[in-house]
């Protein structure tokens, strides 16, 4: 947020800046709160040792991705980010829906779903 | 106070967001995920993108955050995370997501454009459901295509993951049951049995 608050008055003259800062959310502050949101799920996905957290973190990241493409579609006055963050949640249905039976079958096989272990490939 | 929505859904958002990553309990991590995409469909309100909001709903708040709850619910693993505290991976991965935030940050500041283009409200698209139904019977109509396709190599790839374990039981039974004919053959031949009806159902 200060850096878009900076980055505007940098941008426009300071009067203007003053009046019409607090009133406008532009595109910098949805793209702020996307990368923030990344990096929200990335910290999780790095942190977290239960694989189904760590796959509620993925999630979250793709929805950040999708928020910013939400925004840039709705600042450039275009169509096509809209269609992209349609396919984008048609495919992360598709595959929650895979992941999860993945880790319930890496479930029955192992009885655990602790990343720690999961350590059949070191052995 | 045009700004308070964006604010208040923002810091919803995040607020959640973060405690899909701190909840030990997994199923209160799901709940917060859930409470995170609400959040975010109203943003996608404050964006105009109606549809997308209600599919955001529809899709990410109703099926996915449903569908892990009902997985977690159905391991029945006790208290999430152990309770070791791991200083140091959480520092490492700390630093990491810090690292990847700045960077994204920088990279807007460096390409101002982007600042530039920002105050120009256009006009509203992506509110009218006659635009996509049009941009995708046309334009995308390829893409579609394939995502149709993709729905179908999902479902049937989650078919053949649920019944994997039933296949490879008989499988092991079967080269188990190799020694022993008498017991053998009669698992074997109701391993089989069941294979056959449920392969004649899948198809």
């Amino acid at each position: 947020m200060i850096f878009s608050l900076s980055s505007s008055i940098f941008h426009f003259p300071l009067a203007l800046a003053v009046t019409s800062l607090p009133a406008e959310v532009g595109i910098n502050h949805y793209l702020l709160l996307s990368a923030l949101l990344f990096a929200i799920g990335f910290f999780g996905v790095l942190l977290r040792r239960n694989t189904l957290v760590v796959y509620l973190c993925l999630e979250l990241m793709l929805s950040a991705s999708t928020l910013a493409a939400v925004a840039f579609s709705r600042f450039n006055g275009t169509m096509d980010g809209n269609i992209f963050v349609f396919f984008i949640i048609t495919v992360a249905a598709a595959e929650v829906a895979v992941g999860l039976a993945i880790i319930v079958a890496l479930f029955r096989l192992r009885h655990t779903v602790q990343l720690e272990e999961l350590t059949a490939l070191k052995h | 106070m045009a700004e308070f929505p964006f604010y208040f859904f923002a810091f919803l958002t995040v607020l959640a967001a973060a405690g899909v990553v701190v909840n030990r309990n997994a199923v209160n991590a799901a709940l917060c995920l859930l409470l995170s995409f609400m959040g975010m469909a109203a943003l996608f309100v404050l964006l105009e993108a109606y549809f997308l909001a209600v599919l955001q709903v529809l899709v990410y708040a109703g099926a996915v955050a449903v569908l892990f709850l009902f997985v977690i619910m159905l391991f029945d693993v006790k208290g999430g995370d152990p309770r070791k505290p791991y200083q140091k991976v959480a520092a490492v991965s700390g630093l990491l997501a810090l690292a990847l935030l700045i960077t994204g940050v920088l990279s807007l500041a460096k390409h101002s454009q982007l600042t530039a283009a920002a105050p120009v409200t256009t006009t509203v698209v992506g509110s009218d459901l006659k635009d996509y139904g049009y941009l995708l019977f046309t334009k995308y109509l390829l893409p579609v295509e394939m995502t149709g396709f993709l729905l179908l190599i999902a479902m049937l790839g989650v078919a053949m993951l649920g019944r994997k374990q039933g296949k490879e039981t008989g499988a092991s039974i079967q080269e188990a049951g190799g020694g022993r004919p008498e017991t053998g053959g009669r698992r074997l031949e109701t391993g089989d049995r069941r294979d056959s009806l449920s392969e004649s159902r899948v198809p």
